[in-house]
């Protein structure tokens, strides 16, 4: 596509400047309707389906249609329905997703705090204090992130069980946010834009490295320390590795991740699929709404990390 | 700095004090004074000395012998039936060795700094300067020292979930802990390089399954890459031109892709094109297909499915590199197009000779990163696909499979845990080889401190 509208703009030189330019805004129209519909397809599908009154993980067409059935005696027909979502709500064995949900909130928050603290404090140190062991360290954990990481998922659940909190909402939190200290490098990368004049001016003026850090340096790094703790609060939402083989059995401290992909197992996907749907648009609207709203500051992260000078 | 620097160039005999202080810790300090300081290294020396006896140093002949006793039947006397006795568990034997040697690491580096203290007490003694109290030590832990309250809790919490469970997977690669040596009935032991050896030449059936799904990897880690960044980077570009309106609509749907959890837009995709999925029936209501017999198998044929996870990971990948390239685009100063233009570039030269090799230079380390991500971008294929189709000629593996997704499925459903680890092992000597070639090259790492 863009190679046509390089093409065009440069291809032939007998049309006028202004005809050239009028294809080449045309072209590019055309091409970003045709990617924001590739994009927005499958998520509008989840939402139909969430809406859904047809049961069954497949519908014969995109758009829903109407269905109907017989409950009781009486004859029901619709096409959407909110029935999905009082059907997730209602707890039964083993599956409760208010809880599940809470789980998460939960695991997800306080590991937010916790990870987004051991980032920034790690990246401040390595990029703007210096000592000995600094590059070794720098190395080491370079050296680390390239095993896979969860290489060492049993050897986790072990430590977790030989201490008792294994299955707890406790072990996740330490898993999300333990090694959190090692993912300092975008963040590092944000720090080093920082003028080392402003640290010393202030430690001209009698301030100690921990006032540098606290009072100067963390005010003003705002994009950096929304981007981390954006990441953060996402990621337990998302892993369901980690918690399905940390959590075993224990229905009461499943997160969301587990739920939803335990809907689309094959002996259940029939009868789950539209609240699995439904569940997915409970999870995706808050982080949706959070991410647009912080979207600026996550825009200032990845490219801070990234644009150097 | 410079300070310490001058203290500890100043060559004095250890006076008694400090030479107590070998062997009973914080014995200078208790004799200047510093009680605090003091106690506390005795504290340590004692606790671990208790901690040695009382089972540090078992632990230390347990990792050693992984465990003697297997679990067996025994004949009591006074008992018809004979009683089972369980044996020795070789994986916590292993686990505790570790451990135990991890502790024995951190012992030693607080003796060092015991006799550090010791002699840098002397040094103040002979200079006749006061001696710090216990304040003052505290406040410099948040100046001169301030990295190191900073790093005590990360580092912490590195060596407990990253640092403990990677040496022990280490050690597992190189014993035969595998389905046929599980803990507790059976015992394992260490075998050297026999797991590597069996992988790479030794069994033919693994060495296949490791070479067919490692050119996978890494066909798949290019592919996943670089097409995502130069899709990224043409998307951006195309949103960016100064005539384009609505800039914002455009990349605020591309954004909402990166909102929805990964891991529902990929189960999503799953059901979208499988065989019976949203896509086939499509194609089918439009009369393009006959029937559900030959639906598209976008995840059933081997070399299909390999096309569509690259595909959908396009889908997820391109707002990612159009966000960010979108803010290095909109940072390259415009002069620089201004004097182009002036000099009669066109648009095409500008993009190569400008736009692209600013991007390039910004985003290398950004893109190794990416690569070695992409290796191990295990949600992705998981989700996805599962690794299949199953290949018959892998060792439970499929066409799909990245070398993370099959050490998982050796991990969960074999318990073959010693190949997993081999695996984790050979994934990080490939990574880190080709890391370090790259990253320690580009100007990012050479020149640190260029812009500070």
């Amino acid at each position: 596509m863009s190679a046509n509208n390089l093409t065009a703009v440069t291809g032939k030189k007998t049309k006028s400047y202004a005809a050239q330019k009028r294809t080449a805004l045309i072209a590019s129209y055309v091409f970003l309707t045709v990617l924001s519909i590739i994009w927005v397809i499958p998520i509008l599908w989840v939402v139909l389906t969430a809406f859904r009154a047809e049961p069954g993980q497949f519908s014969s067409t995109f758009f829903p249609h109407a269905y109907t059935w017989v409950e009781g005696d009486i004859q029901y027909t619709a096409t959407y329905t909110l029935d999905n979502f009082k059907d997730l709500f209602t707890p039964r064995e083993g599956f409760d997703f208010k809880k599940m949900w809470l789980n998460t909130l939960i695991v997800a928050s306080i590991s937010c705090v916790i990870s987004t603290f051991f980032a920034v404090a790690t990246s401040y140190v390595m990029s703007r204090l210096r000592f000995k062991l600094r590059k070794t360290f720098m190395n080491i954990a370079l050296v680390m992130g390239m095993f896979p990481g969860f290489m060492s998922m049993i050897a986790v659940y072990f430590i977790l069980k030989s201490i008792g909190i294994h299955q707890t909402l406790l072990a996740l939190v330490l898993v999300y946010s333990g090694g959190s200290g090692l993912g300092f490098y975008v963040c590092k990368g944000f720090f080093d834009t920082i003028p080392k004049a402003l640290d010393e001016a202030a430690m001209i003026d009698g301030a100690n490295k921990a006032q540098v850090f606290f009072q100067i340096i963390l005010p003003m790094s705002k994009p950096i320390i929304v981007y981390q703790a954006l990441n953060a609060f996402m990621g337990p939402w998302m892993d369901f590795i980690f918690a399905r083989f940390l959590m075993g059995t224990n229905y009461d401290t499943y997160t969301v991740a587990i739920g939803l992909y335990d809907m689309l197992e094959k002996e259940r996907i029939y009868a789950y699929f539209r609240q699995f749907a439904a569940g997915s648009v409970l999870v995706a609207v808050p982080i949706m709404v959070l991410f647009m709203c912080l979207q600026k500051y996550y825009v200032e992260g990845v490219t801070g990390g990234a644009v150097k000078g | 700095m410079f300070q310490k620097k001058d203290e500890s160039e100043i060559k004095i005999e250890d006076s008694f004090a400090t030479k107590l202080s070998f062997v009973i810790m914080g014995f200078a300090n208790l004799a200047h004074k510093q009680f605090a300081k003091g106690v506390g290294f005795l504290a340590i020396e004692v606790g671990f000395i208790i901690f040695m006896i009382m089972g540090g140093f078992q632990n230390l002949i347990n990792l050693i012998t992984l465990g003697t006793v297997e679990t067996h039947d025994e004949v009591v006397p006074g008992k018809i039936l004979p009683v089972r006795v369980f044996g020795d568990n070789s994986m916590l034997f292993l686990l505790f060795g570790v451990l135990t040697c991890l502790i024995i690491a951190a012992f030693v580096m607080v003796w060092r700094a015991n006799i550090k203290s010791a002699r840098q007490l002397q040094v103040l003694d002979k200079q006749g300067k006061p001696i710090p109290s216990f304040l003052d030590d505290v406040k410099l832990y948040l100046d001169e020292k301030f990295h190191i309250t900073l790093l005590a809790l990360p580092i912490f919490g590195i060596l407990a979930f990253t640092v403990l469970p990677l040496i022990y997977m280490i050690c597992i690669a190189f014993t035969n802990y595998d389905r046929d040596h599980q803990v507790p009935g059976n015992l394992f032991h260490w075998v050297g390089f026999a797991n590597f050896g069996n992988m790479l030449i030794g069994d033919e059936r693994m060495s296949r399954s490791f070479f067919g799904i490692l050119l996978w990897t890494i066909i798949w880690a290019f592919f996943a890459t670089f097409t995502n960044y130069f899709a990224g980077i043409i998307v951006a570009l195309i949103i960016n031109q100064k005539d384009v309106k609505f800039k914002k609509l455009w990349r605020g749907i591309l954004v909402l892709t990166i909102a929805m959890p990964q891991f529902i837009s990929l189960l999503v995709m799953r059901c979208f094109f499988s065989d019976y999925g949203v896509v086939n029936r499509t194609l089918i209501n439009m009369g393009v297909l006959e029937n559900v017999d030959h639906a598209i198998k976008f995840f059933s044929d081997p070399t299909l499915a390999k096309i569509t996870v690259i595909c959908v990971n396009m889908w997820i990948g391109i707002p990612h590199t159009m966000l960010m390239s979108s803010g290095i685009l909109m940072n390259i100063p415009q002069d620089l197009y201004e004097a182009a233009t002036v000099d009669g570039a066109n648009k095409v030269q500008m993009f190569f000779k400008i736009t692209l090799p600013q991007i390039i230079f910004t985003t290398t380390p950004y893109l190794i990163q990416t690569l070695i991500g992409n290796i191990n971008n295990f949600n992705l294929i998981y989700l996805l696909t599962g690794g299949g189709p199953t290949n018959a000629n892998y060792y439970s593996a499929g066409d799909t499979d990245l070398l993370v997704t099959w050490l998982y499925k050796l991990t969960s459903g074999n318990r073959d845990y010693s190949l997993a680890s081999t695996i984790g092992i050979l994934i990080f000597i490939i990574s880190a080889t080709f890391s370090l070639i790259t990253y320690r090259n580009t100007k990012s790492y050479k020149e640190e401190d260029a812009f500070q």
